[in-house]
C-alpha cells in the first residue's frame, strides 16, 4: 500500500472536484443569467448547504459506518460549529440592526443592556468574539471540548451501541432545552440571523455567496481525503475492528475507549466545520437546528447513500435534500411519509444503501443462477456477524 | 347574578370590580326584574316576593332626613342579590339616579347604560326595573348630560359602598361568599364587623364560617385594645391562616422597635404566629412537592412501563414508543366523542367514556404494536441500531397521518366529572386526576408484575429473554412470545396515552415529548428491570419537583438529564443491573 489513492479512483475525484469547485462557479460568474448554462446563485447557495449537511454526513458516517458508534447528536455539534461563527457575524452587524445599538438586536429586545451594565449590554464571553480568528477558533475547540468530556465520561463506563445513542439524544435534547431559554444570551428560539458581514465582505453579495460555495467544497473534499487517508493507517484498521467486534480488540490490548474517543471528537469538529459553513450561507442558526431529529436525519441520509463508504454519505445528503425540498414544495404534507417510509425501507432492504445497489443485484444474479426455481421476492437480509442479544 | 358570577369566574377579584361590571351587566339582568306596575308611596300595592327592598331603596333615595337615609342604606345589605338594588346604589354613588317629578310624585330612576348614538338611554325606574313613562304613556329617554343627579354626600357615599361590598356576603354561591369574606377581612374595616357576626350564626358553610372567624380576627388585630389585638392574633395562627400572614408579618415589623404600651405583646404573639403559619406552609409545601413529585413519578412510569417491556425485555429500541402514547390519547378522544355523540355531552353516561378508553386505547395501541413487529421488527432483532432507524421512520409516518386525520392542532379531551376538582387537606392541593393516575400507575405495575410471573406467558417471556436458543428447543414458540411481547408492551404505552389525555394536551407530537424521557427512565433503572422502572421514575420524577422551585422547569429539566448521565458514569448499567456473565451484556 504505497499511495493510499488508487488511480482510478483519484481521477473520478479530480473530475467531481472539478466539476463542484471549478465549473459550477464559473457558470454562475461568467455565463450571462439569460443563457441556460447559467447557475442561478440561488442554486449554487442550496448547493453550498447540501455541501456542509455533506460534510455534516462525513462525521456520522465516520462514527457510525467505521467505528460503529451510532451518535444521535451529531446536529449538536454541527449546530455548535455554527452558533461560534455566528456570533461573530451577529457582532459584526455593528449599527446596522433595527435598533441601530451596538449590540445585536435580540440582547436589547430582551434588555441585556440591564443584565449586563457594565459592558454596554454585551455578556461578557461575547467579547473575545469580535475576533474572526477567535470565532474560527472556536468553531474547532468548543465542539471538540464538548465532544471530548461527553465521548470521555460515556467511552470510560463502556457505554456502547444503543446505550450510547440513547444517551447521545438525551445530550442533545437538553442542549436544545438550553439554547431555547432566552437568558442563555444565543438568541432563544430565533437563534441569531440577520448577518450583514462576513470578515468585512457583504454576506448577500453574489461573489460572497460564491466564495462559501467554494469554501463548502473545498471543506468537503479536505474531510473526504482525510477520511480516506485515515481509513488506509493502521488507526483505520483498529477502529473498523472496534466496528466488528470491540471485545476481541479490548482483549488484544488496545484501549477501545481511546480510538473511540478520537473518532468521537474528531466527528464533531467535523460537523462542526460544516455547521461553520453553514450559518452564513443560510443566514440564520435557531435551536431547532439541533433538536434531536435533525441528527436522526443525518444518520438517515448516511443510510440511505450507504455507510461504510466514503461516497455514500455525500450522495445521501444531498440526493435527500435536493428530494427534501422539492417535496415540500411540491406536497408538503407527503414529505414525513415519504421520509419514514424512506427509512424504513432503506433498513429493511437496502443496508448498504445506494451504494450498495450494484452488489445486491450481484448477490441477488448470483443466486437465481444458482437455484433457479428459488423465488424472486425481496432481497436477501444480509446477515451481518451474529452477535449475541443484547439483554 | 348567575350571568355576573359568569362573567367573573374569579371570585377573588369580584367585590373589587362588583359595581363597575353592575352597570354593563345590568341590561341583561333587568329583563327578569318584575312586571308589576309600583306606584311610588301606593302601600296597596305588593312588592315582588324576590325582591321586598326596592321599595327599601326607594325610600332611602327620597328620604330628606340624613341620618334616616343612612339608616336606610345600612339596612339594603340584606338586599344582596337583588341586582337591581345593586345596579342602583352603584349608580346613586356615582351620581347617575335621577328624579321624575310629575305634580306631586317623585320617580327616582337611572338610566340604562346601553345608550343610543345621541346619548339618550332608557329611563328606569328603581322600584321595579321598568322604562319610566310620562303620563301619555310614552316611553322617556333622557341623556345623562341633560339631568341633575340626586345629591349625595360623602357619608353617604361610603355607606352605600359599605353595603355593596357587603352584598357578596350574601352571594349565593359558597366559594364566591368565602373569596369575598376574605377580602373584605383584609380590609381590616372594623365597620364590617357587625355584619362578619351577623353573617357567622347564619352560615351552614364550613369554610365560609372558617373565613368569617379569620376575616374578623384579621379585622381585630388593628384594634385599639392590646387584649383584643392579642387575642386576634392568635385566632389566627390558630387558625393557620395563610391569608393573614403578610398582615402578621407587617405587625411584627411595626412593633418591632416601638415602646409604646402593649406593642411587646403585639410583636411577640404576632412573631409566634408567624413562626407557625410559616412552618405550617413549609410542611404544606413538602407535601406539595411531595405529591407532585409522586404524580410526575407516576406520569414517567405509566409512560416507561410499555418502553420497560419492548426496550427492557426484548431490547427492541423502539422509537415509535411515544406514538404508540399517542395512539392512545387520540384513542380515548375517539371514545369520548362516540359518548358524547351517543349519550350526551354530560351526566353519568357521558362520564363512563374514560373506563372504556382505558382498554380501547390498550387494544388499538396493541393492535398496531403487533402489526409494527410483524411488519419491521421481527426483521431487525439482530440489529439493534437499525431498529432504531426504522423505527423512527414508523414515528414520522405514524405522527403525520394522525395530524392528517387530526389536524396539527392539540385536541380536546374532556376529563370525566369525576376526575375533575381536588382534595384539599390542610391548604395541600390533591388533584383526582394526579390521584388517579398514581393509583394507575400502581395498578398497572401490579398487573404487568402478576402476569409476568403468575402466567405461563408471562413464563415464557422471561424464558424467551433469558435465553433464546434454549427456549426454543424445549419446545416455546419464539416467535409468537416476540409478538404477544411486544403487543403487551405497546397496548401499556396505548393505555399510559390514555391516562396523560387526562392531564396534558393531545395532539400529534405528544409522543415526541415524552419519548427521550421514558428511555431515560428505563436506562436509568436498569434494562430488563421493572423494578427498576419503578426506581427510576420516582428518583426522577420527585428530584425534577424538588428542583423546579430553583431552577425552574426546564433548567430542572436540564439538571435531571444531566444528572442521569453523570449516574450512569458511577453505575452503567443503571441502578438495578441483571447480573449476566455475558459479555456483550
Amino acid at each position: 500500500m504505497k499511495s493510499p489513492f488508487p488511480k482510478r479512483e483519484l481521477c473520478f475525484i479530480a473530475v467531481i472536484a472539478a466539476l463542484v469547485l471549478v465549473v459550477v462557479p464559473c457558470l454562475n460568474a461568467f455565463v450571462p443569467s439569460t443563457s441556460a448554462l447559467h447557475v442561478s446563485t440561488f442554486t449554487m447557495s442550496v448547493y453550498g448547504k447540501y455541501l456542509t449537511y455533506a460534510v455534516l454526513a462525513m462525521g456520522v458516517n465516520l462514527l457510525w459506518g467505521y467505528t460503529g458508534i451510532l451518535s444521535l447528536g451529531q446536529c449538536l455539534f454541527f449546530s455548535l460549529g455554527g452558533y461560534c461563527l455566528g456570533m461573530n457575524l451577529m457582532l459584526m452587524i455593528g449599527k446596522l440592526g433595527q435598533y441601530k445599538a451596538d449590540i445585536p438586536d435580540f440582547m436589547v429586545f430582551l434588555e441585556f443592556p440591564k443584565r449586563f451594565p457594565e459592558t454596554g449590554g454585551l455578556p461578557p464571553h461575547w467579547i473575545p468574539f469580535k475576533h474572526f480568528w477567535f470565532a474560527a477558533l472556536m468553531v474547532v475547540v468548543v465542539p471538540a471540548v464538548v465532544a471530548y468530556i461527553f465521548g470521555w465520561l460515556a467511552f470510560r463506563s463502556r457505554i456502547k451501541g444503543v446505550y450510547f445513542s440513547i444517551l447521545s439524544q438525551a445530550l442533545t435534547y437538553a442542549a436544545t432545552l438550553m439554547f431555547f431559554r432566552n437568558d442563555f444570551t444565543f438568541g432563544g428560539n430565533n437563534g441569531l440571523t440577520d448577518f450583514k458581514f462576513i470578515l468585512g465582505f457583504d454576506v448577500n453579495h453574489p461573489a460572497t455567496k460564491r466564495t462559501l460555495y467554494v469554501a463548502s467544497g473545498v471543506l468537503l473534499l479536505l474531510v473526504y481525503l482525510f477520511c480516506r487517508w485515515l481509513n488506509t493507517t493502521k488507526f483505520g484498521l483498529i477502529q473498523r475492528a472496534i466496528r466488528d467486534s470491540e471485545n476481541r480488540v479490548l482483549f488484544s490490548g488496545y484501549a477501545t475507549a481511546h480510538f473511540k474517543l478520537f473518532v468521537f471528537v474528531v466527528a464533531g469538529v467535523i460537523a462542526a466545520l460544516g455547521g461553520a459553513l453553514f450559518v452564513p450561507q443560510v443566514g440564520i442558526i435557531n435551536p431547532s437546528e439541533m433538536a434531536p431529529d435533525k441528527s436522526l436525519e443525518a444518520v438517515v441520509w448516511c443510510a440511505v447513500g450507504g455507510r461504510q463508504s466514503l461516497i455514500g454519505p455525500i450522495l445521501g445528503a444531498i440526493s435527500i435534500n435536493s428530494l427534501k425540498s422539492y417535496a415540500t414544495h411540491a406536497f408538503a404534507e407527503q414529505w414525513p411519509y415519504i421520509l419514514g417510509l424512506l427509512f424504513i425501507f432503506v433498513t429493511l432492504f437496502m443496508p448498504k444503501g445506494i451504494v450498495g445497489i450494484p452488489e445486491q443485484f450481484r448477490e441477488l444474479k448470483a443466486r437465481l443462477n444458482r437455484k433457479p426455481k428459488d423465488e424472486t421476492t425481496t432481497a436477501p437480509v444480509p446477515v451481518e456477524p451474529a452477535k449475541p442479544k443484547v439483554s | 347574578m348567575s350571568t355576573r358570577t359568569g362573567h367573573n369566574p374569579t371570585a377573588r377579584r369580584l367585590a373589587s370590580v362588583r359595581w363597575a361590571v353592575a352597570g354593563l351587566a345590568a341590561a341583561g339582568l333587568l329583563l327578569a326584574a318584575s312586571f308589576l306596575p309600583l306606584a311610588v308611596g301606593a302601600p296597596a300595592v305588593p312588592a315582588q316576593p324576590t325582591f321586598p327592598h326596592r321599595a327599601e331603596l326607594v325610600a332611602a333615595v327620597l328620604s330628606e332626613d340624613a341620618p334616616k337615609q343612612l339608616e336606610l342604606v345600612k339596612k339594603l345589605v340584606e338586599a344582596g342579590g337583588d341586582p337591581l338594588v345593586e345596579q342602583a346604589l352603584a349608580a346613586w354613588r356615582q351620581g347617575g339616579v335621577f328624579l321624575y317629578e310629575t305634580n306631586d310624585t317623585r320617580t327616582p330612576f337611572l338610566l340604562d347604560p346601553q345608550a343610543d348614538p345621541d346619548g339618550q338611554a332608557r329611563a328606569l325606574r328603581l322600584a321595579d326595573g321598568e322604562q319610566l313613562k310620562d303620563p301619555a304613556g310614552k316611553p322617556l329617554r333622557f341623556a345623562a348630560t341633560d339631568l341633575t343627579p340626586v345629591d349625595t354626600d360623602s357619608k353617604l357615599r361610603k355607606a352605600i359602598k359599605v353595603t355593596l361590598d357587603l352584598f357578596a356576603l350574601a352571594n349565593p354561591d359558597p366559594k364566591m361568599r368565602r373569596d369575598a369574606v376574605t377580602k373584605l377581612g383584609q380590609e381590616q374595616n372594623a365597620e364590617y364587623l357587625p355584619y362578619f357576626e351577623a353573617r357567622r350564626t347564619k352560615e351552614r358553610e364550613k369554610e365560609v364560617v372558617r373565613a368569617l372567624t379569620e376575616a374578623v380576627a384579621l379585622t381585630r388585630t388593628v384594634d385599639e385594645d392590646v387584649k383584643v389585638r392579642v387575642a386576634a392574633i392568635n385566632q389566627l395562627a390558630e387558625l393557620r391562616s395563610i391569608n393573614s400572614l403578610q398582615f402578621l408579618q407587617k405587625i411584627e415589623k411595626d412593633n418591632k422597635a416601638v415602646t409604646s404600651p402593649g406593642a411587646k405583646e403585639t410583636f411577640e404573639a404576632a412573631h409566634a404566629a408567624v413562626q407557625q403559619i410559616e412552618s405550617y406552609l413549609a410542611m404544606g409545601n413538602l407535601f406539595g412537592t411531595a405529591f407532585r413529585g409522586f404524580s410526575l413519578a407516576a406520569v414517567l412510569l405509566v409512560a416507561a412501563l410499555g418502553l420497560a417491556i419492548t426496550f427492557g425485555l426484548m431490547g427492541v429500541i423502539n422509537m415509535a414508543h411515544g406514538e404508540l402514547i399517542m395512539i392512545g390519547a387520540y384513542t380515548a378522544y375517539v371514545t369520548q366523542n362516540l359518548f358524547r355523540a351517543k349519550l350526551g355531552a354530560t351526566g353519568a353516561g357521558f362520564d363512563t367514556y374514560f373506563l372504556a378508553a382505558l382498554p380501547f386505547s390498550f387494544l388499538v395501541s396493541g393492535l398496531v404494536g403487533l402489526i409494527l413487529e410483524r411488519g419491521v421488527i421481527r426483521f431487525l432483532y439482530k440489529r439493534p441500531l437499525e431498529s432504531l432507524l426504522a423505527t423512527w421512520g414508523v414515528s414520522l409516518v405514524l405522527q403525520q397521518i394522525f395530524r392528517h386525520i387530526f389536524g396539527a392542532a392539540n385536541v380536546q379531551v374532556n376529563s370525566p366529572s369525576w376526575l375533575n376538582g381536588s382534595y384539599v387537606v390542610h391548604d395541600v392541593l390533591f388533584a383526582y386526576n394526579r390521584l388517579f393516575v398514581i393509583g394507575f400507575a400502581v395498578f398497572i405495575v401490579f398487573a404487568t408484575y402478576l402476569l409476568l410471573t403468575r402466567t405461563s406467558l408471562g413464563l415464557q417471556i422471561r424464558a424467551v429473554m433469558q435465553n433464546r436458543q434454549m427456549a426454543s428447543a424445549l419446545g416455546v414458540r419464539t416467535d409468537r412470545v416476540n409478538m404477544m411481547t411486544f403487543a403487551f408492551g405497546s397496548g401499556l404505552a396505548g393505555m399510559a396515552g390514555a391516562c396523560l389525555s387526562q392531564i396534558g394536551n393531545v395532539g400529534p407530537s405528544l409522543g415526541q415529548s415524552h419519548i427521550v424521557d421514558c428511555f431515560m427512565i428505563v436506562v436509568l433503572g436498569g434494562v430488563g428491570n421493572l423494578v427498576g422502572t419503578v426506581c427510576a421514575s420516582l428518583g426522577v420524577g420527585v428530584t425534577d419537583q424538588i428542583l423546579q422551585p430553583w431552577l425552574g422547569a426546564v433548567l430542572g429539566k436540564i439538571t435531571v438529564l444531566a444528572g442521569i448521565i453523570l449516574f450512569l458514569q458511577w453505575r452503567p448499567a443503571g441502578l438495578f443491573a441483571t447480573r449476566t456473565r455475558s459479555l456483550e451484556g
